[in-house]
């Protein structure tokens, strides 16, 4: 733990711990409503953290992250609703299947040269085999659907992950966290080290003697893994799942919006980038509601704006600005 | 004894251009070889061929007594050769310090250790007091300077220094950097360097291979070699003029 915030100054530990509680103690003042809000920045942050591995620490831009959401969705509701298996025990199938799909699209990419913008169209063309082809598979409901079954829950299930906003809020909370010192572990690592420079420069860091195909791979697999973590999550909260909107190319992007915004390859990217578009952009909706106006796609319009505005007066994004303005730059 | 690279006719050809032509020398141990030559003359596919950027197309090359050739250039590293590039590359977004962190963990997976190597690389070097600077905004020198570094600290037998390691230096900055690689040299490291520089080559090199049409014309101490009358006509003659 001393290692992990090494060089952090001590204002920006304080501010961390303040953050950390303000978010610990907030169902004791957020209602349901407010709390599925939160509970969707905590995704978009976790999930964020995830994608940033491979694009933000090595570089390489993935455009089909729904995959690794979908499969892990998929997979822990089935063996819930066929099995009865217990969506923590799910994640011992979920995360090897979409770490095995990770695997493989990285093989084939790496091992053939398909890099920059050829490897992302690889990305999107791999989730939309998934997307066609889970609308084929009745096995989980096909393109009518998949359902975990819903009840009036008076106890929270944790095990089960069956209960009310405030569990999931819990659980994201403490993914989110993990995921967080996960990535700061990592890239502090001789592994983050050596993505960085395959992420600069890959010739030069082949050069120096790193094997950037096998660094490249755990990447992807690390990520794919963590994304499907997420997907589980997904599934268990929304409890219905339909291959045209898990699969489809908007969550993918909606999904790499909040480290960008944020700062692709900052750790507190994912963190800052999320709170600042779901919860702005469900206080814009809110407000045109509040006023009368129901504007379908006012979101994405939202969402565009931001990503407009940050591109061009913040292209590092908004933390390294953030954290110049706070005082927070690393020392070492 | 064997040497400690020995390159036995080693040719690379592009479809009908023969670039490296059966070339065959050794580097002995604890020596600077240089490798000059006109522009054309082949001097940077040989060196390519050594640091595994390109397999030749026959001929073998030996380090340590092992084929390397076709190797990936990972692969090369490992064994104890490190490169620099014709065009200096430093990881722009990275600091000086975590560029040369990224050299020394090859040899550790402790980030502790590797500091410690990254911290008496940049001492050696000129770059301690610039190493919380980003790469990208150093100068031209310095990032020379850096890229040497970030070799080093593989902790290489032999390090191979690309073309110009000193081309865009001031005289004084040349011979800083002909100081530091006779330093490093003395410490027990080979260099094997393509260079344009005269002044440097003839400061540094104990021998000298000179190119001409990818093909070897002169082989010797850079005094003999610049005597030969083959040398003077292709390469200073050429350049005279």
């Amino acid at each position: 733990m001393t290692r992990l915030f090494a060089g952090t100054p001590t204002h920006g530990l304080v501010l961390l711990v303040l953050l950390l509680a303000a978010l610990v103690a907030a169902p004791l003042i957020a209602n349901d409503y407010l709390l599925t809000i939160l509970i969707l920045i905590l995704y978009f942050a976790y999930a964020g953290q995830a994608w940033n591995i491979m694009m933000g620490f090595a570089g390489q831009l993935s455009l089909g992250h729904a995959l690794y959401v979908g499969l892990g969705a998929y997979t822990a509701s089935a063996l819930y609703v066929h099995f009865g298996v217990a969506p923590w025990l799910g994640l011992l199938v979920a995360v090897p299947v979409a770490m095995l799909a990770g695997a493989v699209i990285g093989f084939l990419a790496f091992r053939f040269g398909v890099a920059g913008v050829y490897f992302a169209i690889l990305t999107i063309a791999f989730a939309e085999f998934a997307r066609i082809g889970f609308d084929h598979i009745s096995y989980v409901g096909g393109s009518a659907g998949f359902f975990l079954p819903v009840a009036q829950y008076t106890q929270n299930d944790l095990w089960n992950l069956r209960g009310r906003p405030v569990m999931f809020y819990y659980v994201i909370l403490a993914l989110a966290a993990l995921a967080f010192m996960l990535c700061h572990l990592l890239l502090r690592s001789r592994m983050g080290y050596f993505w960085q420079a395959i992420r600069e420069d890959e010739e030069a860091a082949r050069a120096l003697g790193i094997d950037t195909f096998r660094y490249k791979m755990y990447a992807v697999v690390i990520s794919a893994g963590m994304t499907a973590v997420a997907g589980v999550f997904f599934a268990f909260f929304y409890n219905n799942l339909f291959p045209e909107q898990v699969f489809h190319i908007s969550r993918s992007i909606e999904l790499i919006l909040a480290p960008i915004i944020g700062g692709v390859g900052t750790l507190f990217g994912p963190i800052v980038g999320a709170f600042l578009l779901t919860g702005l952009s469900e206080a814009v909706t809110e407000t045109l509601h509040v006023l009368g106006f129901e504007i379908p796609g006012a979101k994405q319009v939202f969402y565009g704006i931001c990503l407009l505005v940050v591109v061009m007066a913040l292209p590092d994004g908004i933390w390294p600005w953030l954290a110049r303005r706070l005082g927070l730059e690393r020392r070492s | 004894m064997t040497a400690l690279l020995s390159i036995a006719g080693v040719s690379k050809r592009f479809r009908g251009l023969v670039a490296v032509d059966r070339v065959s020398c050794e580097v002995e141990k604890g020596e600077i070889f240089a490798v000059i030559g006109p522009n054309g003359a082949g001097k940077t596919t040989l060196f390519s061929t050594i640091a595994g950027s390109l397999e030749p197309t026959e001929g073998e090359i030996r380090f340590l007594g092992e084929r390397i050739d076709g190797l990936r250039p990972d692969e090369v590293c490992r064994r104890g050769v490190a490169r620099t590039f014709q065009i200096v590359r430093p990881f722009p977004a990275l600091t000086v310090e975590d560029n040369i962190m990224v050299g020394a963990l090859l040899r550790t997976a402790d980030t502790a250790k590797a500091a410690a190597t990254a911290q008496d690389v940049m001492r050696r070097l000129d770059l301690f007091d610039k190493r919380d600077r980003e790469a990208k905004s150093l100068t031209l020198p310095d990032r020379k300077r850096l890229e040497v570094a970030r070799a080093l600290a593989t902790a290489p037998q032999l390090l191979l220094l690309d073309d110009e390691v000193m081309a865009g230096l001031r005289p004084t900055e040349t011979d800083r950097m002909v100081a530091i690689l006779r330093e490093l040299n003395a410490q027990g490291l080979t260099i094997l360097l393509i260079e344009h520089v005269m002044r440097a080559v003839m400061a540094l090199a104990n021998r000298v291979l000179v190119l001409h049409h990818g093909a070897a014309i002169a082989l010797g101490t850079p005094e003999v070699v610049t005597r030969e009358p083959a040398v003077v006509q292709s390469y200073l003659g050429a350049e005279a003029l």
